[in-house]
């Protein structure tokens, strides 16, 4: 198990040089000369070069790969650009209202996607099980602006039973006002798409030989769909889970926008429209330590759903 | 669509489709396909978009989308033009005083309409001149009299033909300007499903050659793709195309493309890579080796059309999934530039109208992107039963 953990952390490290050789190429390479973009319209050249002294991209590309190599070691990525505060801070401040409404989110989804799946699963094929499918189908196909915008505008603005943007600064305030709406609007979008994909983890279980063993040998229904087929089916719901955690460090881009919630993904967006480019690099890097972890952490989970999985 | 292909076609069951290689498979997979009906009428209405939006780009239709020809806020015909009594827009005569001053693009294509408005005396101007004495008074103390003149002279063709234009409703609105919601949103499709079909084709095209290169070679070459993969997997994708957008700086379709497919290859990379591993070993693959078939010749004429369905099907599920980013991205603005209409500027507008009560824009486009969006999805369904029957089974349905 350790010799396997350590196997796995040292396979991490071509792929982190790899992604911090993409950032590079993208932001210092096609990104072009962030002078110019950052002195704007009324530059002379004496500025431009000062920025470009001030960042360090006047020097060659092999010490800027170097500079920023030693960023990623450090966790020290500067500041940002258009604002001067420090990279790191504004990722630690922006964390916390972005979990605040994602981790419940993810919580109440799995909860209620797993349990409505393993539902539908067990009446397969019944009008209830299609009437559902073809729900899920549309609701898939509406876009999620179409979902924020009118509930917004229906719950928030004319109905008033929530906000209709804002944050505050108490925790309960937050995640029982501020974030309710946004947790609502979330689970209409994701239930849909969860909803179905379990289901078909559950069918792929429920026709197997040990449910109608199960059923043999006078198990309750109960018994079978929560106990056996969830287990068995938790393998590729473990990896879907897994898969989504480092989205978590994201937030959301497009809630936390409508929302103006002060989270990373409004982060995100701002550094985009301003081409502050640090704060994209940096958390590009901190989300990709992330998603190897977790993927690693989920073929730890393997082992412990399933005893036969043998780790290699 | 094959069907009409096949009509040319010799009338032997086995060459009826236009595959020379893989025949069978093709018109047993067509055959399912016309059976399933909702598959069928999906690929109507997916068929019907596709026509939409190539008589759109071809100009036959909503060619003059950008043209302002109704009222502004133009209710939709099936209201009826007296739900907007009582505000400016409705009660006003046509043209200039149906500008309120924020809206420039009115300005842009009648220049001096306010000017002539206030010597007429229809419309008093705001700030410093409202205490000027109005009508010929105000004119003989104008230096630009005479020049104002000819300007108005010039100006009256152009003027009339946009106040005779402006109809109180539009069939299904209008949106600030005046411009018909059905030829936005006809137009919108037209950007929104090139793009969706152009970035899948980039980046089913990048996932199939790297993923047969990868599983064909084996060896380095796999582990070097694999690591390529994982490097671009381990970063989400929505943050992977926003700062390949932040990088890129000028918009334009052919970016989205790019910075979609560019970015999207990775899932067909994995799907086909493991097709040809389990193909390479295959006798017909053998058989092809001892007859002295190159390696390319292996790869992409023997057993590309085996796995051919699977690219397809791909390209399927990326197009909607590409149709909907697409709407995002533009949304943010990080999409397709300012003069071209997408569903997703559209939205972005109307998030701003609905506010105002103005309904239009905000279903019109959230309802064709749903059509085709679902209508896509139940073909790509179809399309994955017919082509390969055995998922069908796994599926349960």
């Amino acid at each position: 198990m350790t010799a396997y953990i350590i196997r796995r952390l040292w396979q991490m490290i071509p792929t982190m040089l790899g992604v911090i050789l993409l950032v590079f190429i993208l932001f210092n390479w096609i990104g072009g000369d962030p002078a110019y973009v950052l002195a704007g319209k009324i530059s002379n050249q004496e500025q431009i070069d000062n920025i470009r002294r001030q960042l360090g991209v006047d020097q060659p590309f092999y010490v800027q790969l170097w500079i920023f190599i030693k960023q990623v070691l450090t966790g020290d990525f500067g500041a940002s650009w258009s604002t001067n505060e420090k990279v790191s801070n504004i990722l630690a401040t922006r964390l916390g209202p972005s979990l605040t409404v994602l981790v419940p989110l993810l919580i109440l989804d799995t909860l209620c996607s797993l349990g409505l799946a393993l539902a539908v699963a067990y009446v397969r094929g019944s009008l209830t099980d299609r009437l559902v499918m073809i729900v899920c189908t549309v609701g898939l196909s509406i876009s999620i602006l179409v979902y924020i915008i009118v509930f917004q505008y229906f719950f928030a603005y004319k109905l008033g039973w929530f906000p209709v943007q804002g944050w505050g600064n108490s925790f309960r305030e937050n995640l029982l006002v501020f974030s309710a709406l946004p947790i609502l609007i979330g689970l209409t979008v994701s239930i849909a798409p969860n909803l179905r994909l379990y289901r078909t983890f559950f069918l792929d279980e429920i026709n197997q030989d040990y449910v109608r063993t199960g059923r043999a040998k006078g198990l309750s229904e109960n018994r079978i769909m929560w106990i056996h087929v969830l287990r068995n089916a938790s393998i590729p719901i473990i990896t879907h889970l897994m898969a989504g955690l480092p989205g978590l460090l994201l937030g959301s881009f497009l809630i936390e926008r409508f929302f103006s919630i002060p989270g990373i993904g409004r982060e995100v967006i701002l550094a985009v429209e301003r081409s502050d480019f640090p704060v994209i690099k940096a958390l590009t890097v901190y989300v990709a330590v992330a998603t190897m972890v977790s993927n690693l952490l989920a073929d730890l989970m393997y082992k412990a759903a399933d005893p036969r999985v043998q780790l290699k | 669509m094959a069907n009409d292909i096949a009509m040319n076609a010799p009338t032997r069951m086995v060459r009826e489709v236009p595959h020379t290689v893989s025949p069978g498979l093709w018109a047993l997979a067509w055959k399912r396909l016309k059976s399933d009906h909702v598959g069928m009428v999906s690929l109507a209405i997916v068929v019907v978009f596709v026509l939409m939006m190539i008589a759109s780009a071809t100009g036959l239709i909503a060619g003059d989308w950008a043209k302002e020809t109704g009222v502004n806020y133009a209710p939709p015909s099936f209201l009826g033009a007296d739900i907007e009594a009582g505000t400016p827009a409705a009660s006003a005569t046509p043209a200039a005083s149906a500008t309120p001053a924020i809206e420039y693009k009115s300005e842009v294509v009648d220049p001096i309409g306010d000017v002539l408005a206030e010597l007429k005396g229809e419309k008093k101007p705001a700030g410093v001149d409202a205490a000027a004495p109005a009508g010929d008074a105000g004119k003989s103390v104008d230096p630009l009299a005479d020049v104002m003149a000819d300007i108005r002279k010039d100006a009256k063709g152009k003027r009339a033909e946009v106040a005779d234009a402006r109809a109180p409703t539009l069939p299904l609105g209008g949106d600030k300007w005046g411009r018909d919601v059905l030829k936005k949103t006809i137009k919108g499709s037209e950007t929104s499903i090139f793009v969706g079909l152009a970035a899948a084709a980039v980046a089913t095209f990048l996932g199939a050659l790297f993923g047969a290169v990868a599983g064909y070679y084996g060896k380095w070459v796999d582990d070097a793709f694999n690591w390529f993969y994982s490097v671009f997997n381990s970063i989400p994708y929505l943050l992977l195309i926003l700062a390949v957008a932040a990088v890129l700086q000028q918009k334009g379709t052919l970016t989205i493309i790019l910075i979609l497919g560019l970015t999207g290859w990775t899932g067909t990379f994995r799907l086909i890579r493991g097709e040809y591993l389990k193909h390479k070993s295959r006798e017909y693959v053998q058989a092809a080796d001892a007859i002295g078939a190159s390696n390319a010749r292996r790869m992409f004429v023997h057993i590309f059309p085996n796995i051919s369905h699977v690219v397809l099907v791909q390209l399927s599920i990326y197009t909607v999934g590409f149709i909907k980013a697409e709407v995002i991205l533009s949304f943010l603005g990080f999409g397709v530039p300012v003069d071209v209409v997408s569903w997703g500027s559209m939205l972005n507008e109307a998030q701003n109208e609905l506010i105002l009560g103005k309904w239009w824009q905000l279903v019109a486009a959230g309802t064709a992107m749903a059509i085709l969006v679902t209508a896509f999805s139940l073909f790509t369904d179809a399309l994955r039963d017919a082509l390969d029957p055995k998922l069908k089974g796994l599926a349960g349905a």
